[in-house]
């Protein structure tokens, strides 16, 4: 069990080193591996959305969906077909060739952002040297969708909505790239693979306690999930960025988000939880459970607290995390010094 | 002072920059109907906003002139959606008032515990839209749990829930069923600590506190010169409650306090329908602890030709005084009706206390003003 | 070393094509009734006022420009951090001073209050 992926990527990649020539095998693996990963993001949104539904319905009382299927399980691909049967509404008054690209535009990242996480021991499809500095700078560019989404609508709600997802992704990735300089400085690697070496001991999460919720809380904030959902606040701005979008390029929309919050909290068990590890069960088992109890607490928070508002968010991003961060930095260098 | 001029270009007031201007409502989903503002807007904050009404007009005041005065009953629920028992109380009460007719002392006691699981009701809703336009939605769910046995106990006396028409001129369609005192009696049991967890979850949340406190606040003077009354009146201070100041019914045999909060703000506008709801529980239970026997109808002609003349009256409704300005030519149809919505009053004020503050300050305001379109349109 | 780059663009070469096909199939399945209503920008169920795209509330950038600072910074930081455990002391007083300085401009847009939302 435990060998199982990394088995199937070994005879995979004996077969293709034997029928290609030169250093095509290698790009052959890469397009398997990010098949099998886009693969991996398309099931877990779907059970995501579900569960998302599920357990925001068990936390209010009530049942969620349970009429599509065995207890409601086919409700995401139902909805999945629906989006796919609507309509697509492009406004006359948009800003075309913009809005269509963003939607194509906004999964990109996150695809990405999966090459370098550890799914097991010996699981991962590049493991960069750099590899926290990749996450970190491709999560960021995740951005430019939203606003390109936002401007070329031309609908104020979008407007609105896409300069709150700038100002508050570009707040909050300081944070969250300074609480990741913790982690590197203990681990002495931006690798993925050594970074959950260096945890074989003792998490992260116990040495750097702090790091984790400035990580957890700018996470929240960079996934645009409540209580930092001001950018598509249904109450204020309809939808944010998407209001104009329909049909399958709303669901581009609706999968990069889903699948961000799966990266991020990867993203969290690998620098902060031990990543793979874990006893009796196989390695990558561990993986999905980690995630899943990260993003229990992400959905757990967005169903109990009501939305900030935008000037606490910045305040207490640049008044409370930011210099909290920088002195979790110090704090550490200097634990590291004197231990 | 030339560098304080040099870095005034790129503060955020420079007036290079333009505002939008942008609609809020009619199809919006924070303004509860169909209501619409238009805000004027530089970047996120309201300069400027204005209101507009007019979208769920239905002409009730002038339909009621072609109707008889029994016809007009059902109407009276389609007011205030979420306040129908207070609507009909006070339509009947009017009339009660032009004609002189004696109400039975079952009948009142009835209205009393009526009219006060309707207050509740209505400030659930409140409490629960209040938390989802913060979005809170686990606290609107908690809310909408709990009103849904009110609505239970509404279905069980007349067969509705949501447009009730039950009270009738000179007393109430019908007796309560038998199981009806029971399970009231379970529903103010357990409502104080529905409260209790509604401190928890909502009131007590830091977000949501920094989100209201301070915010829009509306000075007595200010609700006093606009009109406001009921709740966000109280919300700033002033303790006016016709229940206390003008009782009506039997209002005046009951022990109960009228709440007052200090700021006016949108969090005091929100605390102070809990407090309500809980002084309400205790109307409540002194209603059913002396719930008498007897007719719940008064003896009242088939066809009602009240005598010439004119008769205007009010109650506390759930978002304020609620009057019915009754014209009589002697005929069974009214001359003219007219109804003081408290909704429409109260929403004067809110351009003028959302100024200046947040798109998202406006949601949270106009949601703590609690207004009912279908009462504010009429 | 290069060969991980190329797949890393193997990965955006997908990622890139998988939403095209998608939208490409939607689009196969999809009706297509577009009328001037539908088209309309949507705007509360009325008619927009007054343009969108206008010249935007500058307090926007000015956080921009403070992101851009501390951004930076951290592309300084992260090649220091990595190397922290076999770095002299000097090293770590150095970046300190340096973070140091970072902490007092972030002082100083805070006392100018440029960290406030207006």
């Amino acid at each position: 069990m435990e060998n199982l992926f990394v088995n199937l990527e070994a005879s995979l990649n004996r077969f293709l080193t034997a029928t290609l020539p030169g250093s095509l095998p290698n790009l052959a693996m890469a397009l398997a591996s990010v098949v099998v990963i886009l693969l991996f993001v398309l099931t877990n949104v779907v059970w995501l959305v579900y569960m998302e539904r599920k357990v925001a319905a068990y936390m209010q009382d009530r049942l969620g969906p349970n009429r599509v299927g065995p207890r409601g399980l086919l409700q995401t691909v139902a909805d999945v077909l629906k989006l796919l049967g609507k309509e697509d509404i492009v406004p006359v008054a948009a800003d075309k060739w913009v809005f269509k690209i963003a939607a194509v535009t906004v999964l990109i990242p996150t695809i990405m952002l999966f090459a370098v996480i550890p799914f097991g021991n010996n699981l991962i499809s590049i493991d960069l040297n750099i590899g926290v500095f990749y996450f970190v700078a491709i999560s960021s560019t995740a951005t430019i969708s939203f606003l390109m989404a936002g401007w070329a609508s031309n609908n104020k709600y979008s407007l609105l909505g896409g300069m709150r997802v700038v100002a508050q992704m570009i707040a909050y990735e300081i944070p969250l790239v300074f609480s990741l300089l913790g982690v590197v400085m203990l681990a002495g690697s931006l690798k993925m693979s050594d970074i959950v070496a260096a945890q074989k001991d003792v998490w992260f999460i116990v040495l750097q306690p702090v790091a984790f919720l400035i990580y957890f809380i700018a996470g929240t904030a960079e996934l645009n999930r409540g209580p930092f959902d001001l950018p598509e606040a249904e109450q204020e701005l309809i939808a944010g960025p998407f209001t104009e979008y329909s049909g399958f390029r709303y669901a581009m929309f609706f999968l990069a988000e889903y699948g961000n919050m799966v990266a991020i909290s990867a993203l969290a068990v690998t620098l902060f939880l031990g990543g793979p590890s874990g006893p009796w069960l196989p390695s990558w088992m561990w993986f999905v459970i980690k995630v899943y109890v990260m993003i229990f607490l992400f959905m757990w928070l967005k169903w109990t607290l009501p939305r900030i508002r935008l000037d606490h968010m910045m305040q207490f991003n640049w008044k409370f995390l930011l210099p909290l961060s920088l002195a979790n930095i110090l704090l550490t260098g200097i634990a590291i010094k004197l231990f | 002072m030339e560098k304080a001029m040099e870095r005034e270009v790129f503060r955020a007031d420079s007036p290079r920059t333009e505002t939008i201007t942008m609609n809020m409502g009619p199809q919006h989903p924070s303004t509860h109907g169909v209501y619409r503002a238009v805000l004027t807007m530089d970047g996120e904050e309201i300069t400027h906003i204005e209101n507009h009404v007019g979208y769920l007009h239905r002409g009730i005041e002038k339909l009621a002139e072609t109707r008889t005065f029994t016809q007009f009953m059902p109407y009276t629920d389609r007011l205030d959606y979420l306040g129908a028992m207070l609507n009909n109380l006070g339509y009947a009460q009017t009339m009660e008032k032009l004609m002189g007719v004696e109400v039975p002392e079952r009948a009142e006691y009835i209205r009393i515990i009526m009219a006060e699981l309707q207050r509740i009701a209505s400030h659930l809703i409140f409490v629960a839209s209040y938390a989802i336009d913060l979005s809170s939605t686990t606290g609107w769910m908690y809310c909408m749990r709990d009103r849904e046995r009110i609505l239970d106990l509404f279905d069980m006396v007349c067969g509705s829930r949501l447009t009730t028409n039950y009270m009738r001129i000179g007393g109430v369609a019908e007796d309560v069923p038998p199981g009806f005192l029971p399970e009231l009696q379970r529903l103010i049991n357990d409502l104080p600590a529905c409260f209790d967890e509604y401190d928890g979850l909502i009131s007590g949340n830091e977000i949501l506190q920094k989100r209201s406190i301070g915010v829009a606040p509306m000075s007595a003077e200010t609700a006093i010169a606009y009109g406001v009354t009921g709740p966000n009146l109280r919300a700033s201070g002033v303790a006016f409650d016709l229940r206390k100041a003008a009782p009506y019914g039997i209002y005046d045999r009951f022990d109960f306090e009228i709440p007052t909060c200090a700021n006016g703000d949108t969090y005091d506008r929100y605390y102070i329908r809990i407090l309500e709801m809980r002084q309400s529980v205790r109307i409540l239970q002194q209603a059913v602890d002396s719930f008498p026997e007897g007719p719940v109808m008064a003896k009242v002609p088939k066809v009602i030709r009240p005598p010439k003349g004119d008769v205007y009256h009010q109650i506390e409704g759930t978002k304020g005084i609620l009057g019915f300005y009754v014209v009589s030519d002697g005929t069974s149809k009214p001359y003219r009706l007219h109804i003081h919505s408290p909704s429409f009053v109260n929403l004067g004020v809110f351009p003028e206390i959302a100024r200046g503050g947040n798109i998202q300050d406006a949601v949270a305001t106009l949601a703590s003003i609690d207004i009912v379109l279908g009462e504010v349109d009429r | 070393m290069l060969q991980q780059y190329a797949g890393i663009g193997v990965f955006f070469l997908v990622a890139a094509i998988f939403p095209i096909i998608a939208i490409g199939a939607a689009w196969l399945v999809r009706p297509k009734k577009p009328s001037r209503v539908k088209l309309d920008t949507y705007e509360c169920g009325l008619e927009t006022q007054g343009p969108t795209w206008v010249q935007f509330k500058v307090g926007y950038f000015l956080y921009a420009l403070v992101f851009l600072i501390f951004d930076i910074e951290t592309v300084f930081l992260y090649p220091w951090a990595v190397q922290f455990q076999v770095l002299p002391l000097f090293a770590f007083v150095e970046m300190f001073i340096f973070i140091g300085i970072l902490a007092v401009g972030l002082w100083y847009a805070w006392k100018e209050g440029a960290l406030e939302w207006k």
